[in-house]
């Protein structure tokens, strides 16, 4: 009676807030749905992938709209603040939809070659992706936690989604073993960051921390340490690295590349969002961890990177050291890093896809199996075009001038040679060592490509038949490329993008 | 707005490697004639240039400047002056008769070589014509990637190793380089609020700290001194040049290892004045232990093309013995060096490369009587060897007095022990010459066939103009002293030192520098007088 009596206050809920999210959930659903019905029709996997792409294409309007509401009214705040659309995480599902319209369509060409079931494949990706769009939104912890899961869960059957290779299920069960773990450190720093401030919300915890001076620091500290591990884990910083070459190297190629482009912009949204919502006034004790997380991932990342043999590995062991560089933009700590770790992260996204996707595509076994150094010898004066892309890819990787990978890096640099103190300048001559060190490794995948095997017999034998680069590899390959060459010469309009992105 | 004529400089050769990757691989002849003709036309603009530059003048000409990259404040700016003006011409001069000696060497993958060998030379324009300190890195970073292609495709037995160490030193160099620029970038912008890139903003600004400023100097002096070779990190040159391609170490030691010293002129001196005077006495000891070993180390080597790599870093050191003298002398005759060593060094090279496609081997030991049976080839040897010696009536000469007198003005002891190097220069030019020259020639010396039309063209041109630099230096001398008495100039303005030359000229511009200074300064505090006046009355 007395509980009648009482009206129940319901958060407002603005859809429009979520709607590119739902757009893929949608299309996710949908392509099941559609599974169930056409079952084992011949036209179904070319249905289902057309199905997704709409999906993506709708939350990619979706996001455009987004962006100038944002841009001229503000942020939207809904869901009892829970879920926050700025700037910032606009930018970054962009960023996420590229990746995963990209993906996608690699998927799609990987999909029919290797003859895999595709439907569930693509109903994965897009589940997945919806949860790296929801982390980019997510303004608290909970809703972080709720979106790693989303996005990982998917993640873990992609990895282990060739049947017939042992590898990718050993990538899968180490994703998913490592994943549960991470997660489950994640939870407990949100449990003691609760007890600590009594709130999950990440400007709560701003709010009580400005206005309460905490009496016994221990327990906001663990719980800002274990969140920074949690996340640290998925953006494969060194020392929660240990997945990445293993889980990389055996996932099919597609999922390699949306794995390495998607989720590191929906995990560094979501430590930049936490370290700078809710932690501003602890600044002084998350940023010498950064610095640490930072310099080992560069330097582990670059070193280890040295000493594979495998291109996909090599690429992986790369990968940990450009989450490095982005760190290092999450360390200076200014809207400047900010910036720069944003360009970082879309630049990256581009070179890390069309390179995987020249692995995809170029792979000598058609199985996905093979990718040491000795199987793409010579590559390049077979395949002059694909050569020539995978050693533009990686050469941006390495940050040769003219290439979006140097105006990154530059940027990256730059920022913490704003910040101006002594171990600012530690880090930036750790990060500038670190990318002469990773010059090494990629030079080393470009003379592989362009020297010939002493056998040549065997390199005219491999490419004696050369597979056909299909249509949708074609696209994402022309654009990865377009992008990372426009955004080196003429980096004006997407540094601006990126500036107007900062904005929580 | 006039004709861009750097940019055409820097973008003709970048279009040609455009081109050259869209035509077909399977024809080399037409891939070749492209290739001559845009090294051809960059030469021809340069010409231009040179014709067009206005002598007398010590500031930057022919400039154009456009933003690049907004957030960070980067501009394209280009502009030549004395000090640059050469290096470019010689650039220019070089990239056609490297195409040209490569003519018979390069075989296979042409379409490639070309390619790469179009953008080093875009890349090597771009660093000496930009003020902008990012774009300078850009191009720096840049012309590593064509040149390791080059030593790796299409270099000797130990490439691989070579290619890689040339990369490591100079990558490692440019790591500093780049790290060093943007610090000092945003130190000024933390001091004046403006983010420039820009080195003629930079150089106008007083604000470092001492100890900034030396560790900024070092940062850039470890891009240069491994470029230069300075002692001791020469280490990477004599390898990469014997296993270059003869048009890579042509265009290596004409070109690219100068690249450093013009670091030290155009940016360390302007940039940061105090920590060059403080430090150009370890740099002066580097540069004559340089020049003393470089001699010694080439005269024990059996292998002919090390022995001119050695010789090179004996060469670069007198320069950066004329560049630390820090007088404007020296710097004449440093920059000069620049001009005369690709010439010579160059036509040495490109004889060895020669003497290598006949007897494909390079030990001296296995020479011996070519004079015999080669000698057009012995006679232009002999020729481009006394240009290098430096003897008298050759360019080298002239480089050579000029920054020994420099070294000489600055403190004795470092030119005294430094005129030593010259006499080491006969003997190790003139020992490999006896064995490899003279006595009788064996089977396969006796069988060389002299040199063709073809190869004489590439060489003479070079020898000839180090003569006629040598008998008559005005016209370059004229060009380069009015941007290194600038660069003297500054170091007066800025720090206590006073160089030991009595220019009445120099002293005269310093006094009204001065005055000037006095006068703004008055201005600027009456200026604020007047503010804290108008201040109190507002009150």
């Amino acid at each position: 009676m007395i509980a009648a009596a009482v009206p129940i206050t319901t958060p407002s809920i603005d859809f429009w807030a979520i709607a590119p999210i739902m757009a893929l959930v949608g299309a996710g659903v949908g392509v099941v749905l559609i599974r169930a019905l056409l079952r084992r029709h011949a036209a179904v996997t070319p249905i289902c992938f057309g199905f997704s792409l709409l999906g993506v294409v709708v939350a990619a309007g979706l996001l455009v709209r987004q962006w100038n509401l944002v841009r001229d009214d503000g942020p939207l705040t809904s869901f009892s603040g829970m879920v926050r659309v700025d700037p910032f995480a606009v930018f970054l599902g962009i960023v996420v939809v590229a990746a995963t319209a990209m993906g996608l369509m690699l998927s799609y060409s990987y999909i029919r070659r290797n003859d895999f079931e595709g439907p569930e494949y693509f109903a994965l990706v897009l589940l997945s992706a919806s949860g790296m769009l929801m982390m980019t939104t997510a303004n608290d912890l909970i809703i972080v936690f709720l979106s790693l899961e989303v996005l990982s869960i998917p993640l873990y059957v992609l990895a282990a989604f060739d049947k017939r290779r042992l590898r990718s299920q050993e990538a899968g069960l180490k994703y998913f073993v490592l994943g549960a773990f991470s997660s489950a450190v994640f939870l407990y720093g949100i449990a003691l960051t609760y007890g600590a401030t009594g709130t999950t919300s990440l400007t709560g915890i701003a709010t009580f921390l400005s206005k309460n001076t905490l009496f016994e620091q221990g327990t906001l500290l663990v719980g800002l340490g274990l969140l920074l591990v949690g996340l640290g884990f998925k953006v494969a910083a060194v020392p929660f690295h240990m997945w990445t070459p293993d889980v990389y190297q055996g996932a099919p190629t597609p999922v390699t590349a949306f794995m390495a482009a998607a989720t590191k912009a929906a995990a560094f949204g979501a430590i930049l969002r936490i370290v700078t919502t809710a932690f501003p006034q602890y600044r002084d004790d998350w940023r010498p961890i950064i610095f640490v997380l930072a310099a080992l991932s560069m330097l582990i990342g670059a070193i280890a990177a040295l000493a594979q043999n495998d291109i996909k590995r090599t690429l992986a062991y790369s990968s940990i050291a450009h989450a490095g560089y982005i760190l290092m933009g999450v360390y200076a700590a200014t809207s400047r890093g900010r910036e720069a770790a944003l360009l970082y992260l879309l630049v990256y996204a581009f070179m890390a896809i069309g390179a995987f996707a020249v692995v995809m595509i170029a792979a000598p076994s058609p199985d996905d199996a093979k990718h040491s150094y000795d199987d793409y010898r010579g590559m390049a004066l077979r395949r002059p075009v694909l050569g020539g892309l995978l050693i533009f890819f990686v050469l941006a990787q390495a940050g040769v001038p003219l290439t979006s990978g140097f105006i990154g890096k530059l940027e990256i640099f730059g920022s913490v040679a704003q910040a101006g103190e002594t171990r600012d300048y530690i880090l930036l001559v750790i990060g500038v060592v670190s990318a002469v060190i990773a010059f090494g490794f990629y030079l080393r995948i470009a003379y592989t490509l362009v020297t010939a095997p002493e056998d040549e017999g065997a390199l005219e034998a491999a490419y004696a038949k050369p597979r056909r680069v299909d249509g949708w590899t074609g696209i994402v390959l022309i654009a990865a490329a377009a992008l990372t060459l426009v955004i080196g010469l003429a980096p004006g309009t997407f540094i601006h993008f990126a500036r107007d992105a900062v904005f929580f | 707005m006039s004709f861009p004529l750097l940019l055409a400089i820097i973008a003709t050769p970048a279009l040609g490697a455009v081109v050259i990757s869209l035509l077909p691989a399977g024809r080399p002849e037409v891939i070749k004639a492209f290739g001559y003709l845009f090294t051809v036309a960059t030469a021809g603009l340069c010409g231009y240039l040179l014709w067009n530059f206005q002598a007398g003048q010590a500031s930057f000409q022919f400039v154009y400047d456009k933003p690049w990259i907004p957030g960070l404040g980067v501009r394209f700016t280009l502009g030549v002056d004395g000090i640059s003006l050469f290096m470019v011409v010689v650039t220019g001069l070089l990239f056609p008769l490297g195409l040209l000696a490569s003519e018979k060497y390069i075989v296979h993958r042409v379409k490639a070589y070309v390619a790469w060998f179009l953008m080093l030379e875009m890349a090597i324009m771009g660093i000496f014509l930009t003020l902008d300190l990012i774009a300078f890195f850009v191009f720096w970073e840049l012309m590593l990637v064509p040149m390791y292609f080059l030593i790796l495709g299409w270099g000797s037995a130990r490439r691989k190793y070579a290619a890689m160490k040339f990369f490591i030193y100079t990558g490692l160099g440019s790591a500093f380089l780049l790290a060093s620029t943007l610090v000092l970038g945003f130190l000024h912008q933390a001091d004046t609020g403006v983010l420039s890139f820009d080195y003629r903003v930079l150089a106008d600004w007083n604000g470092l700290s001492g100890t900034a400023e030396v560790l900024l100097f070092l940062g850039f002096m470890a891009a240069f001194a491994i470029k230069a070779p300075l002692f001791p990190f020469h280490t990477w040159l004599p390898d990469v040049h014997t296993e270059a391609p003869t048009a890579g170490s042509v265009v290596l030691a004409g070109v690219i290892i100068k690249m450093g010293a013009y670091g030290f002129v155009r940016f360390s001196f302007e940039l940061f004045p105090q920590a060059s005077v403080d430090l150009a006495p370890i740099l002066l000891v580097l540069a004559v232990i340089g020049i003393l070993y470089g001699a010694i180390v080439a005269a024990m080597q059996t292998d002919l093309k090390r022995v001119i790599a050695y010789s090179s870093v004996a060469h670069m050191g007198f320069v950066i013995l004329g560049i630390f003298s820090l007088t404007v002398i020296g710097i004449d005759g440093a920059v000069f060096t620049m001009v005369s060593h690709p010439l010579t060094t160059g036509a040495l090279f490109l004889l060895v490369g020669m003497i290598y496609e006949r007897l494909h081997t390079r030990e001296i030991g296995e020479m011996g009587g070519m004079w015999k049976s080669v000698p057009v080839l012995t006679g232009l040897f002999i020729v481009a060897m006394f240009a290098g010696i430096g003897l008298p009536g050759f360019s080298g000469f002239i480089g050579e007095f000029l920054s020994l007198t420099g070294a000489f003005l600055y403190d004795r002891p470092y030119a005294i022990v430094a005129a030593f190097g010259v006499i080491f220069a006969a003997v190790y030019m003139l020992w490999p010459f006896k064995k490899a020259f003279a006595g009788k020639a064996s089977g396969a010396v006796a069988a060389m066939k002299d040199l063709d039309v073809r190869e004489i063209v590439v060489v003479v041109p070079l020898l000839a103009l180090s003569l006629f630099l040598g008998i008559y230096p005005k016209p370059v001398l004229d060009r380069i002293e009015p941007s290194a008495d600038r660069a003297v100039l500054h170091f007066e303005q800025r720090t206590d030192y006073r160089s030991p030359e009595h220019s009445k000229a120099r002293i005269e511009r310093l006094r009204e520098v001065e005055k000037e200074q006095a006068k703004e300064a008055k201005a600027a505090a009456k200026e604020a007088a007047k503010g804290a006046a108008d201040g109190e009355g507002a009150k």
